[in-house]
């Protein structure tokens, strides 16, 4: 934590976060391609045995383009913001104390192979709380069509000093 | 064609083990390459007692059941607590064991709130793990 101080990152005292990060909205990701094999290898690691996540035939047989991702396959997209935020000097956090607190997808549809997806993410709060500080991301993944797909939150809870 | 669900109703149940091989399979899908999933001298560098599953493999897991009974398109908001770590054994397996529940039907909303109860050895790690799903069209 000193060394970061030390590049400049600005604290309250004793603080893990930047406090004037809540509001911050950063800039929209590189599209990311849904390839079919992706979402294949995402379900048989998540404990999928749905043959719409995981065969082609099927998918398509149950009106879909391409096979269907697992719920919590957004949050490979997802990361690409939340890589912005841990990489932003201005937030301060460091990536060795932060906790994953909770998680939550919102959807307006499931993610189908061929989908090229893109997400822009905003820091909604920062909180502290004994000394940890809360810092709740809101990001929302659109199809190339500008449509919604589904929109991630994630709580990362970042370790104090003490 | 109804659902016909009713709140209390366990609608799904699952038993997902996780060894190491898991954790480094999901390291791989999801691009998770924390080394506090595959290292314990790493783990244990950051006061860790051993290496620990994902909390998002955690939380993939869990929702398979709820999957399997109502499809990945009926879901609309699936949401999670991180409350107790899963540590994974260099050797052997640890078990998640799932149970989906009815937990509120919203016949105006046309949704089924389904809890789902995670838990290793008896221990819950997950909490207020909800999972939204649409009801069939009747």
């Amino acid at each position: 934590m000193a060394d970061r101080r030390e590049q400049g990152a600005q604290y309250d005292s004793g603080m893990a976060v930047n406090a004037d990060l809540a509001g911050t909205a950063y800039p929209e990701t590189e599209p990311y391609l849904v390839g079919r094999e992706k979402v294949r290898e995402f379900a048989r690691a998540t404990g999928s045995t749905d043959p719409v996540a995981l065969d082609p035939a099927a998918a398509e047989a149950a009106g879909f383009a391409d096979v269907v991702a697992p719920p919590t396959f957004a949050v490979v997209v997802q990361d690409r913001t939340l890589g912005q935020l841990l990489a932003d000097e201005r937030a301060g956090i460091d990536f060795s104390r932060v906790v994953h607190g909770d998680q939550r997808f919102t959807y307006s549809r499931p993610i189908v192979a061929g989908d090229l997806l893109t997400a822009r993410m905003t820091v909604t709060s920062v909180k502290t709380l004994g000394g940890n500080a809360m810092v709740t991301a809101e990001s929302d993944i659109r199809d190339a069509a500008g449509e919604h797909v589904v929109t991630a939150v994630s709580t990362l809870v970042v370790r104090g000093d003490a | 064609m109804s659902d016909a669900l009713a709140v209390g109703d366990v609608v799904a149940t699952g038993r997902f083990p996780i060894d190491r091989d898991a954790l480094v399979r999901y390291a791989g899908a999801s691009g998770d390459f924390n080394p506090i999933h595959y290292r314990d001298d790493v783990a244990q560098s950051v006061g860790l007692p051993g290496v620990l599953a994902h909390g998002m493999l955690t939380m993939g897991l869990a929702v398979q059941p709820v999957v399997n009974r109502f499809g990945s398109a009926r879901i609309r908001d699936y949401q999670v607590r991180f409350t107790r770590p899963v540590p994974v054994p260099p050797e052997g397996e640890v078990v998640l064991e799932v149970e989906a529940k009815v937990a509120r039907i919203d016949e105006e909303q046309g949704t089924a709130r389904v809890d789902l109860t995670v838990r290793v050895d008896d221990a819950t790690v997950l909490g207020r793990a909800q999972v939204v799903v649409a009801l069939e069209s009747r």
